[in-house]
């Protein structure tokens, strides 16, 4: 036997038939959502962009913490926390932005953001350096923010200025694009791309992969895992700030109903559980898909306990299709 | 001139000492052996000197100046590249990600590469990528950095022998070039082919600094295993070889134990053979001629897609390991940890295959779980200080426990698929002479091993494998490397019996 052999496969800078076999998953959660937006058309009466709008608006915060969540798991970590950092962003923002002017208001934004990377980076340490694991620690950080974002504010309420819920609610150029969607492309553009293709985002995906292997091949893998955590908790506080934006108030125990959905998007989405494997493209379109399901569910009139059932079977069936796709693809 | 010099290492977890105090000095333009049984403390020095874990004690000095190498990336900066026992590449990114992963230019990598004569696809993702090939891949990354000394831990051990060349030219040149290689094998002849000397650690200790093309192997296995020991195994050796000449007539006399007919399967195409008990069967195969799929299909790991096999004469299905367990079929892998329970006890290891049979219901039975796994342990002389984990046992305990497992709960035909793979010198004897005294106690074995030279210790009989189909049979004695090597390659008319 040549070995040499072994190696010799055809080269091609473009391959068409790898980007689909290797990035498979993240077109099928496209193509699913495509079919489920074909399908919400023919449901209300005069569908129209309005409908467009309120689903980029319910579904903004939940790309976020999709995108907090994936960064998180794709490094080989998970991040139970980041719901109740969610709710703590949410209850800061609305709390004080309600008298500050637009301008003010960014700029507190920013700071929250710096703020949130940091808390990421706070629990991102503790578990690396403590080695407990990620999964007790992030869930001690759960109570921890939760408690403090009720300390801060204990019942619903405070706002933020019109130009601000403009950012969420609003729409640019034409009614059929939300000023969320834009935003959430710009905070996946500036956040995440330019790490991705650099060292860093290797370095992401394979202290993710085989920690060993990256710490052979010179990887800093302390240091990767901390900076997966405080990008978790920047796109976090990013989720924070779209529910202050979507919802106009701020909401102590909004953040919970994120805490298992960003999951549920992060594994819909492509990202393994396992670590190493995904991106952030997939969660993205998988926060839509689990918010349009939702609302489709309620314009049909379904019942809300049912419609909780038929969500999560969603999920296990279509894991299980990727799953099987996969086991038969390593088979041939 | 000295180019490393270690003084003293030492390295302890809590009560183990995993190396006590290794002197090692390498010269600039040497090739130098680092030798010694498993657990003598090869890995962990290696692992010193390279940043991957710090000494306790001792001193290294690079070229006259002290050093502390405090990570794997520092030690590349100053010039000490590895190629680590197991590959260091990260599975889900391609290989050109990562090399850039190391900081490495691709382009070097490439250029080292095809002066391998080897050619890689980068856009291909690392985990799809055959194992070999990533041992070169991993090489061809460390000589890009162009290092002083380029460490090389085991680096043979999965290659074929074509890559294995490759390997040594590239250690001639970095020699021709005044650079120094350390190289860690347990392949001997490999030491006295190619290395200007040796230092061999024994329990932690350097014992010794020789020239390998002065004493030749007696002279390395002496060191290795100390004076006492050596002459000890010495003597064994002889009588195991007298007692298996005399077996191997007696051998025919056995009924078959296991019957295997046009078995098709994967690349295999049509296998047939019979194993009796008492009867050693080698099987010699280049990488990838349907080795694999034979041992697995056999173990009950994946289904037949034709052919008949049969044990004791009833036909065998198997459609999970359990069934080709309560067959008696058990099998020994190469990789140790696909075998056992690695944070688990070597009692719980080498008791938990027994579980399958005994008291299927109802509280286990201390006492005598304790009594069988004591005389398991006891027959494989296997090292229990670090019994509490598996996972800190060097390989060549780790893969007496594979063995021991079956010796605690029975079994009838054993498959070993390379079972001595990375394991010293001291302890393949160990596991020849053990599997000789199985085959005498009755039980059918089947072998394959990567190493050519074991055939003719091992075997009473070797059949050799090429594109799925056996294209010869040796008797165990005739099994040379010469005549092994023209029927592995398929040239059937000069061997076939």
């Amino acid at each position: 036997m040549n070995s040499a052999a072994v190696g010799v496969r055809p080269r091609g800078g473009l391959n068409a038939g790898r980007l689909v076999r290797r990035h498979g998953w993240t077109v099928g959660v496209y193509v699913l959502l495509l079919v489920l937006v074909l399908f919400w058309r023919t449901i209300p009466a005069n569908w129209g962009s309005f409908d467009v709008q309120s689903l980029a608006i319910d579904a903004l915060p939940l790309a976020f913490a999709a995108m907090a969540q994936s960064v998180v798991i794709i490094s080989g970590g998970i991040d139970l926390s980041v719901g109740s950092l969610i709710s703590l962003v949410n209850v800061l923002s609305a709390k004080y932005m309600v008298d500050m002017s637009f301008r003010n208001a960014l700029l507190f934004g920013a700071l929250l953001l710096a703020g949130s990377a940091a808390a990421g980076a706070f629990t991102g340490s503790l578990t690396v350096l403590s080695r407990v694991p990620d999964i007790v620690v992030t869930l001690a950080m759960l109570f921890v923010w939760a408690g403090v974002a009720l300390e801060i504010l204990q019942i619903p309420g405070g706002g933020a200025p019109p130009p601000y819920l403009q950012l969420g609610t609003g729409h640019w150029w034409s009614q059929w694009i939300p000023s969320g969607l834009v935003i959430l492309l710009l905070g996946f553009a500036i956040f995440w791309l330019p790490l991705r293709w650099a060292r860093p985002g290797l370095a992401l995906y394979s202290v993710g992969s085989n920690r060993s292997a990256a710490y052979l091949s010179g990887v800093g893998v302390a240091r990767t895992r901390i900076l997966a955590y405080a990008l978790g908790g920047l796109f976090a506080g990013l989720a924070g700030l779209a529910l202050t934006a979507t919802s106009g108030i701020g909401d102590p125990n909004a953040g919970q109903y994120y805490t298992l959905n960003s999951v549920a998007a992060a594994v819909l989405g492509g990202v393994a559980l396992v670590g190493g494997v995904g991106g952030l493209i997939g969660p993205i379109a998988a926060a839509f898909v689990v918010t349009l399901v939702k609302t489709m569910l309620i314009l049909k009139g379904v019942d809300q306990n049912w419609a909780q059932v038929i969500q999560g079977s969603l999920i296990i069936v279509v894991v299980m299709i990727g799953g099987l796709a996969i086991r038969r693809r390593g088979r041939t | 001139m000295s180019l490393l010099e270690a003084r003293e290492v030492g390295k302890r977890y809590g009560p183990v000492v995993a190396l006590e105090s290794a002197n090692l000095s390498v010269d600039a333009g040497e090739v130098h052996a680092l030798l010694g049984a498993n657990g003598a403390g090869k890995s962990t020095f290696v692992k010193i000197l390279t940043g991957v874990i710090q000494r306790d004690g001792g001193s290294v000095e690079l070229r006259g100046e002290p050093v502390r190498v405090s990570s794997p990336s520092q030690a590349a900066r100053i010039g000490l590249a590895p190629v680590f026992q197991d590959p260091a590449l990260v599975p889900d990114l391609t290989v050109a990600q990562n090399i850039r992963l190391t900081g490495v230019a691709v382009e070097k990598v490439q250029q080292r590469l095809r002066e391998l004569d080897i050619d890689i696809d980068f856009t291909e993702q690392a985990g799809d990528v055959p194992l070999p090939l990533l041992r070169m891949i991993d090489l061809a990354r460390a000589m890009a950095r162009d290092p002083q000394l380029l460490l090389l831990d085991e680096i043979t051990a999965a290659l074929p022998s074509d890559l294995a060349e490759r390997v040594f030219a590239v250690m001639e040149e970095w020699r021709r070039r005044g650079r120094s290689v350390l190289f860690i094998t347990h392949r001997l002849a490999e030491v006295i082919a190619m290395c200007d000397r040796a230092t061999v650690l024994r329990d932690g200790r350097d014992v010794g600094t020789l020239v390998p093309r002065g004493g030749g192997e007696r002279q390395i296995v002496e060191h290795m295993l100390g004076p006492e020991a050596a002459k000890a195994e010495a003597r064994a050796a002889e009588v195991d070889e007298k007692a298996a000449a005399e077996d191997r007539g007696a051998a025919d006399a056995g009924a078959t134990t296991l019957g295997v007919s046009d078995l098709r399967v994967g690349s295999l195409a049509g296998v047939s053979f019979s194993l009796r008990g008492g009867e050693i069967l080698g099987i010699a195969a280049l990488e990838g001629q349907g080795q694999d799929d034979l041992f697995a299909v056999l173990a009950g790991e994946r289904r037949a897609e034709g052919g008949e096999m049969s044990v004791a004469g009833k036909a065998l299905r198997p459609r999970h390991p359990y069934d080709a367990i309560r067959s008696g079929l058990v099998l020994v892998p190469a990789d140790r940890l696909l075998a056992l329970l690695p944070q688990r006890s070597v009692r719980e290891n080498i008791a938990a295959p027994r579980y399958n049979r005994v008291t299927r219901w109802g509280p286990i039975n201390p006492r005598e779980e304790r009594r069988r796994v004591a005389k398991a342990i006891e027959a494989l002389q296997i090292d229990t200080r670090a019994q509490r984990q598996v996972r800190r046992l060097s390989g060549g305990n780790q893969q007496k426990v594979t063995i021991a497992r079956w010796l605690a709960s029975g079994f009838q035909t054993l498959l070993c698929f390379d079972p001595t793979r990375g394991i010293d010198v001291g302890t393949k004897r160990q596991i020849y002479a053990l599997l000789r005294r199985l085959a005498d106690d009755g039980a059918a074995i089947l072998f394959f091993s990567s190493e050519l030279s074991e055939f003719p210790l091992v075997c009473d009989r070797v059949l050799t494998l090429f594109g799925g189909r056996i294209t010869g049979e040796l008797a165990g004695e005739g099994a040379d490397e010469a005549s092994l090597l023209r029927a592995m390659h398929g040239l059937v008319e000069e061997v076939a019996v």
